[in-house]
């Protein structure tokens, strides 16, 4: 077993090297003049890269050493109710304390609330090194965007109230957004938020389901504002703090991440305060934070994905059939390759992904105070960039974390499908994060305006503007003949009736992701031998599908669509 | 109300990773092939002592005495909530048995100044002796108290720890100040904080200036460094013989009445034999021991 999850994990510390903030934390470090009042911040850019390396290190450690070598036991056990109280295995406590200890909560929070304001980048390679150790564990750990939320949102008195709490890693948030029948649709919400006119405060009344961590202590709840309404115009964000006033009705029973106490939650006349602007709780604030909370899920299954390759990989050294370790097997080294390679992609679109939304935050930060046409210029093509690739990242992330774990379970053979081997674990806990934070089809829907607005240009145009030296040269040709092809699908599919656009939207998505990973991993080729094959055997394995999602495109064949009742009935 | 401890902690060779170019031909042993590590029994006892400063607050110094490659173990003690280290480290403190270390360490916690707890970890792995916790008890003319397993009550000056033994436990009620030395299965060592792995990235002895201005070439030179160190309190102390009150006879090869006669290879053969039984529970108590023994892990 490892001793550390950063270390030992290469491909981690190359993103890390290669993540440009330059830019990013000019703006969010403020010229770097935090660092005479606070100790951890950097003083400068080097210093800040060299912080999130020993960050990531220490976080390696704990991972590695305390909460890793428990996971199967707070999965065995999970979280309880008792007596109307959530209690968390002993091993998700012991890790827990061990991430409050190692200073890990509040780490996107400013300097001035105690957090270490960190980019969303840095955060989700913590959020992937706590899922490797303990994907159960990474939701309690991981819910860290509703210290964000209020950050962004709250108003200063309830800022100045909550926030401190989260720099110390005293509080836990929940995300209190579904209920029984609002799940992927969230404008049917029916949780009441009455406003007494007479003292100015908002009360809440309802039940929410799905909660996860929904015993935390501080929640952000999605509620109907406005009596009568009944779309999403209508729904308002608020903070309320739990008291004897919210009863945790119920634990859902699982099939994975069982460290996570999934709740149903009642709320009587619970206090609460406004997040924001009244009615735009959905549309804007919600949005975002789902935004952030779908990078952090992706994150989630790619640490979940990692986990199951190692196992995997570890297997296939040591199990021997035919006289020789299965590895040795073409049939077994394909799918270990297939997984390297889509776990090193998924790795780069994430970085890629929060890099832009970075970007995108810094934009909005610096052009709040000064704003100027240039500016504006660039926050436009980081927020086209950031809401393009979030939904694409998720969607990949956790489709990828659930093929890599399939694989990884087929490696290990009948064994695999035993408790005692922690593959089965880890597919068991892969499977919901395609499903929640909005499912797999729902980033399609999110992602699809943006692939049709052809909002990934900029990217291409600049990468095929590139050289990449005669030995890549090749790679690069198949993908310029790639994103023309992606460019006429779309634009085909673009001239179709809606239904048509719709049924096909998948293909769209399964062109642009192979697509994207494709020239970000060619970026990365000429850094080493390593990256160069890996680049290559990416493609060699990706863009056959790709090419033929196109031709499903380019037939927009509705005779599939058109049979739906006849054969579904 | 605050109390002030001390905690002597050394750096040792990972003896649990033992392998075949260790020992060397003429039967010593080949520090460099194994990593240096923070003694596992005084990390126990730097987190009895972080516990209570948590708990009652009051300050944590950490003392080792070693060659300047040691103060690694003091940055992992800043990381974890140390609020001040010093390094002894002097040639002439060099070769010391337990007798001269415990002369030495006394010497330094004297300069220290007030304190109410010193904290030692029961043995260090590489020489088992469990002897310079005890020896530094008696020169300081402390009480003391061996195998602390847990602080049961800290009121006034008046302590209560539970000790652990085999075959069972005692509580001991003390006067402060006192010494402890703490066993493993005390308490879980905490993981060094990420917030203070960065703000003493820097801290250092002056002999680790020009590694860490080849990483920080915008730091400028060895005094401005220095300067900016002392400034932000990240310059580790290191005392040497002539910083503290010593009879310098006391100290180091001269002040060690131990002599190692001579180094045996030693073929354990199966002599003794032990029935385990062929149940999870044997199995697991077998593990468990052999892991203890730092055999197996």
């Amino acid at each position: 077993m490892s001793d550390n999850f950063f270390l030992d994990n290469p491909d981690m510390q190359f993103r890390l090297e290669r993540l440009d903030l330059q830019e990013v934390l000019e703006i969010k470090e403020q010229g770097y003049r935090h660092h005479a009042q606070h100790p951890a911040a950097p003083r400068s850019y080097a210093d800040a890269k060299d912080n999130y390396r020993l960050l990531l290190e220490v976080l390696g450690e704990v991972c590695a050493t305390v909460i890793a070598p428990r996971a199967a036991e707070a999965d065995e056990h999970g979280a309880v109710i008792q007596a109307g109280e959530v209690v968390y295995a002993e091993a998700t406590q012991a890790g827990l304390q061990a991430l409050r200890q190692a200073g890990m909560m509040g780490a996107m929070l400013p300097w001035e609330y105690g957090g270490l304001n960190l980019p969303e980048s840095v955060y989700q390679m913590m959020v992937e090194i706590v899922s490797r150790a303990d994907a159960g564990l990474m939701t309690i750990y991981g819910l860290q965007e509703i210290a964000s939320c209020i950050e962004e949102y709250g108003d200063e008195e309830t800022k100045q109230r909550i926030l401190p709490r989260f720099g110390r890693g005293e509080v836990a948030g929940a995300m209190v957004l579904t209920e029984p029948d609002a799940g992927s649709d969230l404008g049917a919400v029916q949780m009441r938020a009455t406003l007494d006119e007479a003292t100015g405060k908002w009360k809440l009344d309802g039940v929410k389901r799905f909660i996860t961590n929904g015993c935390a202590d501080v929640h952000v709840v999605l509620a109907r504002s406005e009596p009568g309404s009944t779309d999403a115009r209508g729904l308002s964000l608020f903070v309320a703090e739990r008291d004897e006033t919210v009863h945790i009705r119920r634990l859902e029973n699982k099939m994975g991440i069982h460290a996570s106490p999934t709740c149903e939650v009642q709320y009587n006349g619970t206090p609460a305060v406004l997040l924001g602007k009244r009615r735009f709780g959905l549309l804007r604030y919600a949005m975002a934070l789902m935004n952030g909370a779908r990078l952090a899920v992706g994150a989630q299954a790619l640490g979940i994905a990692e986990a199951a390759y190692r196992e995997a990989y570890r297997y296939a050294q040591e199990r021997c059939q035919f006289g020789q370790p299965i590895a040795e097997l073409p049939a077994v080294a394909r799918m270990l390759l297939s997984m390297r390679g889509e776990i090193e992609a998924a790795r780069a679109l994430l970085c890629e992904t929060g890099r832009w939304v970075d970007l995108l935050k810094a934009y909005e930060k610096q052009s709040a105070e000064n704003p100027d046409p240039a500016l504006r210029q660039k926050q436009k093509l980081a927020s086209g960039l950031a809401e393009a690739l979030t939904p694409m990242a998720k969607f990949y992330a956790t489709e990828m974390g659930n093929r890599v774990c399939y694989q990884a379970m087929q490696v290990h053979g009948g064994v695999g499908y035993m408790r005692e081997f922690n593959v089965e674990r880890h597919f068991r806990d892969v499977r919901v994060t395609n499903i929640y934070e909005g499912t797999s089809q729902l980033q399609v829907v999110a992602a699809l305006g943006k692939l049709l607005g052809r909002a990934l240009d900029p990217l291409f145009e600049q990468w095929a503007a590139q050289d990449y030296g005669p030995e890549l040269a090749p790679l690069k040709a198949q993908l310029l003949e790639a994103t023309d092809l992606f460019h006429r699908a779309g634009d085909f599919l673009k001239q179709q009736e809606r239904p048509v656009i719709d049924y096909y939207s998948l293909d769209l998505m399964n062109m642009a992701l192979p697509l994207f990973n494709s020239w970000l991993l060619l970026q990365d080729a000429s850094a080493s031998e390593r990256k160069r094959l890996l680049a290559q055997a990416y493609a060699a394995e990706q863009l056959p599908r790709l090419h033929s999602a196109g031709q499903s495109i380019l037939r927009a064949d509705a005779a599939p669509l058109a049979a739906r009742d006849a054969l579904l009935a | 109300m605050p109390y002030h401890s001390i905690v002597l902690v050394k750096q040792v060779p990972d003896t649990r990773s033992v392998s075949g170019d260790v020992i060397t031909p003429d039967g010593t042993m080949n520090r460099s092939a194994l990593p240096a590590i923070f003694n596992p029994e005084d990390l126990n006892a730097l987190e009895m002592a972080l516990q209570v400063k948590d708990q009652h607050g009051g300050t944590v110094t950490v003392l080792t005495m070693g060659p300047l490659q040691a103060a690694e173990v003091l940055r992992q003690a800043l990381y974890r909530g140390a609020d001040r280290v010093v390094l002894l480290s002097d040639r002439k403190f060099a070769g010391a048995d337990t007798q001269a270390t415990s002369y030495t360490l006394k010497c330094a916690v004297e300069k220290l100044g007030a304190f109410d707890l010193v904290f030692c970890g029961r043995q260090a792995i590489d020489g088992d002796t469990a002897q310079v916790g005890p020896q530094t008890a008696e020169k300081l003319g402390l009480p003391q108290i061996t195998y602390a397993e847990a602080i049961l009550s800290l009121e006034q000056d008046e302590i209560v720890v539970r000790r652990a033994f085999d075959l069972g436990i005692e509580l001991v009620k003390c006067k402060l100040p006192c010494l402890l030395t703490v066993v493993g299965s005390a308490n879980q060592p905490r993981p060094p904080s990420a917030r203070k792995r960065i703000a003493y990235k820097l801290a250092c002895v002056p002999a680790e200036y020009p590694r860490l201005l080849q990483q920080w070439p915008d730091l400028g030179d060895e005094a401005s460094l220095d300067a900016l160190l002392v400034q932000q309190g990240l310059k580790i102390p290191v005392w040497n013989a002539a910083d503290l009150p010593v009879n310098e006879a006391e100290l180091g090869l001269s002040g060690s009445p131990t002599q190692v006669y001579k180094v045996n290879y030693v073929v354990l053969e199966g002599t003794e034999s032990k029935d385990i039984s062929p149940t999870p529970e044997g199995i697991r108590a077998l593990i468990e021991e052999l892991v203890e023994e730092y055999i197996v892990g």
